[in-house]
């Protein structure tokens, strides 16, 4: 089954008198549980492409399904809805809420879906164990290595059990080892618990990960191909 | 629950920006203070000055005296006033009840001469302890007093007079005469108001009758109440003999209550103006907030954040400075209260003679008026809250996420 579905998408963007053509017309399909890299020079559009994906954006024409459900015709809430409920996102930069703890990070998203007390206790703590960051559970982010609040970034997008997490860049900030241990860590999970990962990236360390390779230049998609990952 | 931690957090991101917001809250919220309590003492005091040095709660006079000419014709003034005066003195709500008679003159020494109104009181009634209790030196009046008389302080001053020496005393009399006599200066009195001090005299009542020719006649039956609140009960209380009119204080200082609306138009653009000098400052302090945390902004959006929670974030924000700066404001203007009442502030007698103003402005804080100007504060602070945090609520993630951090 098909996690998200994108159909003839282009985006537009208008700055001042000038048109840049970030997207032209990308089809693309993911089924439940890939481990997809979209890979392609800088400026080809992998990022917009995620952002439609994660309804932080909206195409200028064009649909993008998640689920089955048509993402382009929700407003403002609904789309905030969508991610609160079904996509986990992580960020080149270490996107942590600076004034809370770890703990607090990563139970933000259950507190957002209305989880009980002792249910976002379980979860969150469960989290932890599994990035291996339980004895930094009440650091704040300034108290943690990149390495450990990008682990602490992919702990919170799994908090909600999302269908869907979109990794854009996810090592760029990250020296080798800390880089490998957050790819192994996404890796281990996607077998895990069967959540579909999306990650944008041209570090060809993190290319050797992946499943499929979808390479985007100029905003359309040169080439989607299959291999057996590390 | 959480919205609130994380607002009070972000505030003590940077305390010290966070501490002078709330500072600049407390201290308009001080000023308010100050000032509603000034504007409350003066009023309020004036009101009572006016009330027991010069119109009482209540007078009884007959319909056609004019306060403005001192009229001494009999038509024009109250007879037997003893009798009416002691009936009234029997009501549960009169504190005293007592007969005056008002005329015109001019006190000379040597050289020297100034225009008095003269007072013929009851020296015994207690609607004269003003009097009495602001005697500087010599001795207060005595019914049987034949040739003393009470000047005030300013007055005394202004003629280089001192208890015991000798001035001549010119009154018009009930025929339209005028007799002149010589007194002593039994006492020097002072009340604390200059346009009082400086132009009255006091007489005993059945003196003032001799001199002015108005045997058992008197101006006006002067009138003081236990409380101010009693007026309207005892003035339904009392039958006017015919021929009789009955005032209350508010009759008798349209002046002042007019000037006391007038007052209040002013006060509140003042409130209005220091109000939008806080707002502004609240504004400021929370959209430079927002801008600096528009990444931040982002992320909560991406994972989820609707955009009312975002809004109820930075409301939670300003709500935070809004108690904090409030209760600093309390504890500010409680302090220059106190401070501005230790010496008060001496406006001297501001020319007007006029007016009973009180010489020196006294800070009366109400219960009432702190709660009003607290609520005020709050609300003003709340409020500018409101733009940077619908700013902030309508950002789009994607541009919030492109922020440089």
């Amino acid at each position: 089954m098909e996690v998200v579905k994108v159909e003839n998408v282009a985006r537009v963007y208008q700055i001042g008198k000038l048109e840049t053509q970030a997207l032209r017309g990308v089809n693309l399909s993911i089924a439940n549980g890939e481990f997809t890299a979209l890979v392609g020079p800088s400026g080809s559009g992998k990022t917009t492409l995620l952002q439609m994906i994660g309804c932080l954006d909206q195409p200028t024409s064009g649909k993008v399904f998640i689920n089955d459900k048509d993402v382009t015709t929700l407003n403002r809430n609904q789309r905030a809805d969508m991610r609160r409920g079904t996509i986990g996102f992580i960020f080149q930069f270490f996107a942590l809420i600076p004034t809370l703890t770890a703990y607090e990070n990563v139970e933000m998203p259950l507190l957002l879906n209305g989880h009980t007390p002792k249910e976002r206790k379980e979860r969150v703590m469960e989290l932890l164990k599994a990035v291996d960051l339980v004895d930094r559970a009440n650091n704040r982010p300034d108290q943690l290595s990149g390495g450990q609040q990008q682990r602490i970034a992919v702990a919170r997008a799994l908090a909600p059990n999302p269908k869907l997490i979109l990794a854009d860049e996810p090592t760029a900030n990250l020296d080798t080892e800390n880089g490998r241990q957050v790819m192994d860590l996404m890796q281990r999970l996607n077998k895990e618990t069967g959540v579909t990962f999306i990650f944008a990236t041209h570090d060809p360390r993190v290319i050797g990960y992946a499943k499929r390779t979808v390479t985007l230049q100029d905003g359309v998609i040169t080439k989607d191909s299959q291999s057996n990952g590390k | 629950m959480q919205i609130l931690k994380m607002a009070f957090r972000d505030l003590g991101r940077n305390r010290r920006r966070s501490f002078f917001s709330a500072l600049a809250v407390a201290i308009g919220l001080a000023l308010l203070m100050l000032m509603s309590s000034v504007i409350q003492g003066e009023m309020g005091s004036a009101i009572e000055s006016a009330i027991r040095l010069q119109s009482g709660h209540i007078q009884v006079r007959t319909a056609s005296y004019d306060e403005t000419k001192s009229s001494l014709k009999w038509e024009d003034l109250v007879e037997n006033p003893e009798q009416l005066a002691s009936q009234l003195a029997g009501l549960d709500q009169v504190k005293a009840a007592t007969p005056r008679l008002f005329a015109s003159g001019f006190l000379s020494t040597g050289d020297e001469s100034t225009g008095v109104r003269i007072y013929g009181i009851d020296p015994q009634s207690a609607a004269n302890d003003p009097y009495r209790d602001g005697i500087i030196s010599g001795s207060f009046l005595t019914a049987d007093d034949r040739e003393g008389l009470l000047i005030g302080q300013a007055a005394a001053d202004k003629l280089h007079l001192q208890a015991g020496d000798k001035v001549s005393l010119s009154v018009n009399t009930s025929n339209g005469d005028v007799q002149e006599q010589a007194f002593t200066i039994r006492g020097i009195y002072t009340t604390d108001t200059y346009g009082f001090d400086v132009s009255t005299i006091f007489l005993p009542l059945a003196k003032a009758q001799a001199l002015t020719q108005t045997e058992n006649h008197a101006s006006t039956i002067f009138i003081l109440l236990k409380d101010t609140s009693y007026t309207d009960g005892v003035i339904n209380a009392i039958k006017a003999p015919a021929g009789l009119e009955v005032l209350t204080w508010r009759d008798l200082n349209k002046l002042f209550v007019e000037f006391e609306t007038m007052a209040q138009t002013y006060i509140s653009f003042f409130y209005l103006i220091i109000l939008a000098i806080t707002a502004s400052v609240i504004i400021n302090t929370l959209i430079m907030s927002v801008y600096e945390r528009t990444r931040e902004i982002g992320i909560l959006s991406a994972i989820g954040m609707r955009s009312g929670r975002i809004l109820g974030l930075f409301l939670a924000e300003s709500s935070l400075l809004a108690v904090g700066g409030v209760l600093m404001g309390l504890v500010l203007g409680l302090l220059s209260v106190y401070l501005f009442n230790i010496n008060g502030f001496y406006i001297g007698n501001m020319g007007l003679t006029g007016m009973v103003i009180s010489n020196t402005l006294r800070a009366r804080l109400t219960m009432d008026n702190t709660v009003n100007v607290s609520v005020m504060t709050f609300v003003a602070t709340i409020l500018s809250g409101l733009y940077p945090a619908a700013m902030a609520s309508r950002m789009e993630p994607v541009e919030a996420l492109r922020a440089e951090k």
